[in-house]
């Protein structure tokens, strides 16, 4: 099984078989995500009960949970992706990174307003400034932090190489933002999915749930796939420009300074 | 279907959501035309990478 994992990696290790990889898989993932994306909806809104405590703003759940569990998953990833350009080189490693943040980003901003429009009728408020809600805004900022630090060096390996040794140092937060609930008085209702005993959620609701769930999921391999092959060919152009500028620095030198 | 008295959170939470996700993706798929248009313009004007022999099978 590792062996198998480890040779995908290395086999994937080469840009170009990743593009014509990734060009074939593309259409089946976003397809499967938009199906189960039209699945969940008609289960959420045609199938699903109201709760007996909040009514149906239940229905919002469907997109708030994947959205958060998703601003957690993709951060996981960027780490992930990090410790493999610092520990192992590996040459798409860097460029899972960089195309996974701003898609996290996105991810933890759903997240963070879908909950605040299922505050305002819960809660009676939009925003508190409590464990879970504070952590995941962190994360937030982490996550503008990291294309921040990345835009704002020139040199792109050392660019690279600080991003990621940040987004090692964010790992801390991910277990700070699950336990959360646990650890403090909050506002925010405990894990009833991922918890020890199983979920506490009737199925009727757990399952639109997680079908919603696994259509956000595919959605974000198939965004993150796309990113990825953007960041690719954005390499390319840019390789391609320093050739032709060498090129022509070449053939003339009197137009090449320093 | 009645969404109860609180229909417009509902409502505006679903909505956010899509426009975030359609917006994502006609980013990534503008982004990835544009790199695609400046590639093919390197490669017209001769530019070529030095593994564009593997790309083709050869």
């Amino acid at each position: 099984m590792q062996t198998s994992a480890q040779n995908l990696t290395h086999r994937l290790a080469n840009p170009t078989r990743f593009m014509s990889l990734s060009a074939s898989l593309l259409p089946w993932i976003s397809g499967l995500a938009a199906v189960l994306i039209a699945v969940g909806l008609y289960l959420a809104f045609f199938s699903a009960p109201p709760d007996y405590q909040q009514g149906q703003t239940v229905k919002i759940m469907f997109i708030h949970v994947p959205s958060a569990w998703l601003a957690m998953g993709v951060y996981l990833l960027v780490a992930i992706s990090s410790f493999g350009l610092l520990v192992f080189r590996h040459p798409l490693a860097d460029v899972s990174a960089k195309a996974a943040v701003p898609l996290g980003a996105a991810f933890t901003f759903l997240a963070l307003v879908t909950g605040a429009l299922w505050g305002r009728p819960m809660w009676g408020a939009y925003w508190v400034w409590d464990a879970r809600l504070t952590s995941v805004l962190i994360l937030f900022f982490l996550y503008l932090g990291l294309m921040a630090l990345r835009s704002s060096l020139d040199d792109e390996t050392l660019a690279s190489r600080l991003t990621a040794i940040l987004a090692l140092v964010g790992v801390v937060l991910l277990p700070i933002i699950k336990f959360s609930v646990d650890w403090w008085n909050t506002l925010h209702q405990p894990a009833s999915v991922l918890r020890i005993g199983g979920p506490s959620i009737h199925s009727s609701i757990l399952t639109p749930l997680l079908v919603m769930a696994a259509g956000f999921t595919l959605a974000f391999i198939a965004m993150h796939l796309m990113a990825m092959r953007n960041e690719i060919l954005r390499r390319r152009v840019k390789a391609l420009t320093l050739a032709q500028v060498s090129r022509a620095g070449a053939g003339n030198p009197a137009s090449v300074k320093g | 279907m009645d969404l109860g008295p609180h229909a417009a959170f509902i409502i505006a939470s679903y909505a956010v959501v899509a426009v975030v996700m359609l917006g994502l993706i006609a980013w990534l798929l503008a982004d990835g035309r544009r790199h695609q248009r400046a590639l093919a313009a390197l490669e017209a004007r001769g530019v070529r990478r030095r593994s564009s022999a593997e790309d083709n099978g050869q």
